[in-house]
């Protein structure tokens, strides 16, 4: 089992969501978060002050997944969330220790889907 | 359609057609629509009744000249106020319907549109409107810097109020128009090109059609075209030009998947109800006087409003299942669109006729026809002031009487079928005009400036990008 967290642009997030039900990866978590990377942020002016905005705008993603599901999981997200621009994110990917579904105290690999 | 019969929601509107109808009908039995009703009315404004009129110059109480009124005075001033109060209002209306990372860029031109137009106005703008006519087509420069614009009346346009006071009611709506056009461009027009765009658009279409309908010997004044408060002036004109901008501009980028969603429809909310309040001195106080047009024109707007918001509602109910609160003040803004040039020639029947169509009309063309059509006006700025307005302008043709106000003209339903001719002959021209002029500023400004933002810029948001600020904080 994986839990995979991935840092992408706000407007991709449809296309990203449209590729994953195509792979049959259903549930997912999406957050929008502020963020700073390569890119770096816009600069604000209020009244005449300048504040250097060094945080920008981005969606994250968390899909927990079986490991035959995390290739194809990996390769919609890339596929969704690439621009080829500075900012189109990252990808990360991690173990995961247990999973419980709530509803009926199944656990493991059956409780993630 | 055989599902939707059997909900209680259907029989709910045909039942509201249904009353609507028998009430027409019993009005016109009793004579209310012939006039008997409102004689005295009638007999106050008989003395005018030979001279070809039009709109707000119409109702004036024949006095005896120059002599300030202070009913009519207070009036107006009280008027002029509302009406300024419409732009902001739209603000927070289009404000709503856009993504939270575009509101302030929408708020932002219009108060723009309230500062430039304001400057254009004092500077040239109410000289070339309203100023001595020059072949029927526009005034002349002779106001230039509001030279000669005094606090005496001026007997032209309204003579029992200020002469100041008419050149700022008038330019509420100067500023209102080119506000109305934000609803197409929204998300993706640079702030630069639209102020050059506004500024433009107020002198070479707002302007000359202004003088057309309303300056004394424009073209359309004197062919008898009715528009008591500036359906054609202002809707029209404003709508076509959003469709022109519309088309030039593009879709936005990324609505493959689905159409972006409001981000606040609460202030939508409080945008409409600050719409429908100003509405009442857009309409009320296009009578230039505190009198029975005024009361009629603010009757009737009420009342097309509501019909129009009702039916609306009604409508989606039957059709979607659900009625929705943007629906319902979609309707609403439609109704008052429709009712504007109307308001001071129809009676309250006829009001609520022209709220129904408008709603229904305006339902049809946003949400049947413009998807199947292709072109991104955003916020629906040509599918409810452009439509709303063309049905608003034949309608007036159709539900016009002078029993309501001698100095208008019977429409379709009172026996005078040519002055449906006259309204749909005005229509087309200002909204050919309109469209062509528009067209060919964008198409000029396009070419030298760019209008659109880069791509990247409208990823990130206009306020950011063409502001920098932000409407919300995410962290405190």
């Amino acid at each position: 089992m994986k839990y995979i967290i991935a840092v992408i642009q706000l407007d991709r997030v449809d296309e990203v969501l449209q590729r994953l039900e195509e792979k049959e990866v259903h549930l997912v978590t999406v957050t929008p978060v502020l963020g700073r990377g390569r890119q770096k942020g816009v600069a604000q002016v209020y009244r005449g002050n300048k504040e250097a905005g060094s945080l920008l705008k981005k969606a994250k993603l968390e899909v927990a997944v079986n490991n035959q599901f995390v290739p194809a999981t990996v390769e919609a997200i890339m596929e969704g969330a690439r621009t080829g621009n500075i900012g189109d994110g990252k990808i990360f990917v991690f173990n995961m220790e247990e999973c419980y579904r709530i509803r009926t105290g199944e656990i493991g690999s059956v409780a993630i889907g | 359609m055989i599902r939707a019969v059997k909900k209680c929601q259907f029989w709910f509107l045909v039942a509201f057609i249904f009353s609507v109808i028998l009430a027409t009908v019993v009005a016109a039995d009793t004579g209310a629509i012939n006039g008997s009703a409102i004689t005295s009315q009638s007999s106050s404004l008989e003395e005018i009744a030979d001279t070809p009129v039009v709109s707000q110059t119409v109702v004036q109480k024949v006095k005896k000249d120059n002599e300030i009124d202070t009913g009519d005075t207070a009036w107006v001033l009280i008027s002029t106020a509302l009406v300024l109060l419409m732009t902001p209002g739209l603000a927070f209306f289009y404000g709503g319907l856009v993504r939270k990372k575009n509101v302030l860029s929408i708020i932002m031109k219009s108060f723009m549109c309230m500062a430039l137009i304001t400057m254009q106005w004092v500077i040239f703008g109410y000289s070339l409107s309203f100023g001595s006519d020059i072949h029927g087509l526009i005034g002349d420069l002779s106001w230039f810097g509001l030279r000669g614009v005094g606090l005496a009346p001026n007997s032209d346009y309204a003579a029992t109020i200020p002469h100041q006071l008419f050149m700022l009611f008038q330019m509420m709506f100067a500023i209102i128009t080119p506000a109305l056009i934000i609803g197409a461009v929204a998300e993706r027009i640079k702030f630069s090109a639209f102020v050059i765009f506004s500024l433009l658009w107020s002198t070479f279409v707002y302007d000359p059609v202004c003088h057309w309908v309303w300056g004394v010997g424009g073209i359309l004044r004197n062919t008898g075209a009715l528009d008591f408060a500036g359906g054609t002036v202002v809707h029209i004109n404003a709508g076509m030009a959003a469709l022109a901008a519309a088309l030039i501009l593009g879709r936005r980028h990324n609505m493959v998947l689905h159409v972006p969603l409001p981000h606040h429809l609460p202030f939508a909310a409080l945008g409409a109800g600050l719409l429908w309040f100003g509405w009442f001195g857009f309409n009320g106080g296009s009578a230039l006087g505190s009198n029975s047009i005024a009361v009629n024109a603010f009757v009737t707007t009420h009342i097309a409003a509501s019909s129009a918001g009702l039916t609306w509602s009604l409508i989606e109910w039957v059709v979607n299942s659900r009625p929705t609160m943007l629906g319902m003040i979609t309707g609403a803004v439609a109704g008052l669109v429709a009712i504007t040039p109307a308001s001071g020639f129809v009676n309250v029947i006829g009001a609520i006729w022209i709220g129904i169509g408008a709603s229904a009309i305006c339902f049809l063309f946003v949400s049947v026809i413009k998807p199947k059509l292709g072109y991104d006006d955003a916020l629906d700025a040509f599918g409810v002031h452009g439509i709303g307005g063309i049905w608003g302008a034949v309608a007036t043709g159709i539900f016009a009487t002078k029993a309501v106000n001698a100095g208008g003209a019977n429409g379709f339903f009172y026996g005078d079928a040519f002055q449906l001719f006259v309204q749909l002959k005005a229509t087309a021209i200002t909204a050919i005009y309109s469209f062509v002029v528009s067209f060919v500023i964008l198409k000029v400004l396009d070419a030298m400036i760019g209008i659109r933002t880069t791509c990247e810029s409208e990823k990130i948001g206009l306020d950011l990008t063409e502001h920098r600020e932000s409407a919300y904080t995410m962290l405190e």
